[in-house]
């Protein structure tokens, strides 16, 4: 028994090494042929010209853009969500809260996507944007309500683990509900809520169903949210079908992945700095 | 006071605007999901889906199958592993390598079931590809789900169990595990739904838009819900909106109805 589980857990650091090696491998001729400087800076992303420009620059301006608005709706109001559900709403509505973020949360990605063309994209069309609706914006505010669930509830977590005693020592002194919350919740339960958003944060950048189907997947330099834009894994999603095996193309999307994990794990490893796990919640 | 209850007006809106969504989500699904399904059925004639409907839903579950074949064995392991065996330093790696893992987006997934399954096993792209894809990426998921299971069992049944003289092996299989296995059964369900939906990892592993005839062997590529749902709403023009009506409200019932469980077992969620 103890052999057999010791296995199965030596395995599973094995395969997070297989991964990362595998990355490197396939994408070695990128790092080696292109150079790092070239492929994390250069201005074009052309892999079918000839010669094939393979510059991520465009492509990472487009998943900063989609992610910074995406932060917004998931940080901003998830926070404040939190905040209202943990502390302010009486227990029967926090209760029947609790299922309608699992549902958003149980939603597949591709569904998200699917309801973002049939809704957010006319939206987006009628403001005076893209001529489809597909746009930075559109891909955002649907990414956004996508990493709410995981917001909402660590927040929620993480100020509920906030001592009562710490809320009526407060109350006790005379603070009204807004110093109270402000002044003594807030603080003791500030890693938490980092940590919650950073989670989020790591959920939207890896996103690639929504994007794929909602930004329109133009790869330049964004000028603004209603443009089309093109992430990462969008573009990893989208061209991955086309390439010829061994070409640098391929190498570059490898590459390209290699990239996405880096900066998700960075922000895993600052949410765990913060004092709470980046456990299983939220992957996209 | 005043202040009191703007501040609360402010986080009640909040609140209103986070939660509104899901109802869109659920309305919307529902309310033209439900009709588009029950048209197609009756256009069949009974009770069955359209044909490439009912394929893509059976590739679904073949492929959810195969997942579960190997995701379940390797994560509830490795979740006795940690929980009953290496508890707190011994398991450090173990766990700061699933929570790694857990942060890795799907489509890198893909691309590792690309590289490893379909190229260097030879595989081809392929049900058991796919299978395989999502089983790693839903393994963080299962382990941690069921290990808090294994930690929801008392302490005082090991404690009794080790003290009558039981060794770990058999206080795992007679005691804990029988105990553990509502908690089991659930983390697996929620797993499993998840990996339903997934489309990312199944993109360039598994799935193909149209199969002339069903798979015969799990090396044949499979159509699966969520691919036919992207295919045919961003890629193709003029498919027929009461399908992918029909393939949301499916693939939406995969992914919540599984999640009911764990919902319904209380805040598990961390909270121990």
């Amino acid at each position: 028994m103890a052999g057999a589980v010791r296995l199965a857990a030596a395995s599973v650091v094995g395969a997070l090494g297989l991964l990362t090696l595998f990355l490197l491998r396939e994408g070695a001729a990128v790092w080696v042929q292109v150079g790092p400087g070239h492929f994390l800076l250069g201005q074009e992303w052309a892999p079918l010209a000839a010669p094939p420009r393979l510059g991520i620059r465009p492509l990472l301006l487009g998943s900063a853009l989609v992610g910074a608005l995406a932060a917004v709706v998931a940080v901003g109001l998830g926070l404040l969500a939190a905040i209202y559900l943990a502390e302010e709403a009486p227990p029967r509505l926090a209760g029947l809260a609790a299922p309608l973020i699992a549902l958003l949360a149980a939603t597949p990605s591709v569904v998200m996507g699917f309801l973002g063309l049939q809704v957010v994209a006319p939206l987006v069309q009628r403001l005076g944007g893209a001529p489809t609706g597909q746009s930075a914006l559109a891909a955002a505010v649907v990414v956004g309500v996508m990493a709410l669930p995981t917001v909402v509830a660590l927040g929620q977590d993480a100020l509920r683990a906030v001592p009562m005693s710490l809320r009526e020592a407060s109350l006790a002194l005379g603070a009204d509900r807004l110093h109270t919350l402000t002044r003594a919740v807030l603080p003791a339960a500030a890693p938490g809520l980092a940590a919650a958003a950073v989670l989020g944060l790591g959920r939207v950048v890896g996103e690639t169903m929504v994007v794929l189907m909602l930004a329109g997947n133009a790869p330049q330099a964004p000028a603004s949210p209603l443009d089309p834009v093109a992430t990462l894994p969008a573009v990893i999603a989208a061209e991955m079908g086309e390439t010829v095996r061994g070409s640098t193309h391929q190498a570059a999307l490898f590459a390209m992945g290699l990239v996405l994990l880096a900066v998700t794990w960075a922000l895993y490893t600052v949410a765990g700095w913060l004092g709470l796990g980046g456990g299983g919640q939220g992957r996209p | 006071m005043r202040r009191d209850s703007r501040l609360r007006l402010v986080l009640a809106t909040a609140a209103a605007l986070a939660l509104a969504p899901a109802l869109v989500v659920l309305v919307l699904v529902v309310g033209r999901g439900a009709p588009a399904l029950w048209q197609l059925a009756a256009a069949t004639g009974g009770l069955g889906l359209p044909k490439e409907l009912a394929a893509a839903a059976a590739g679904t579950l073949w492929l959810v199958a195969g997942t579960a074949a190997a995701v379940l064995p390797l994560g509830v392991a490795t979740a006795i592993h940690l929980s009953e065996y290496a508890p707190n330093r011994a398991g450090a790696a173990v766990r700061r390598s699933l929570e790694l893992l857990a942060g890795v987006p799907s489509v890198v997934y893909g691309l590792f079931g690309m590289a490893v399954f379909v190229v260097w096993c030879g595989l081809g792209v392929s049900a058991l590809a796919g299978s395989l894809t999502l089983a790693l990426c839903s393994l963080p998921v299962v382990v941690r789900a069921c290990e808090e299971a294994l930690q929801r069992v008392p302490a005082t049944y090991r404690e009794a169990s080790l003290a009558l003289g039981v060794g770990r092996g058999q206080t795992v299989r007679r005691v804990i595990l029988p105990t553990a296995l509502p908690g089991i059964l659930t983390a697996a369900l929620l797993a499993l739904g998840r990996a339903a939906g997934e489309t990312a990892p199944i993109l360039f592993t598994a799935a193909v838009f149209y199969t002339a005839r069903p798979p015969a062997s799990p090396l044949d590529p499979v159509m699966a819900l969520p691919y036919h749902l992207y295919v045919s709403s961003s890629e193709l023009v003029g498919s027929d909106p009461r399908q992918q009506w029909a393939a949301a409200l499916l693939l939406l019932l995969l992914g919540f109805v599984p999640a009911l469980p764990s919902l319904w077992r209380g805040p598990g969620r961390g909270g121990r």
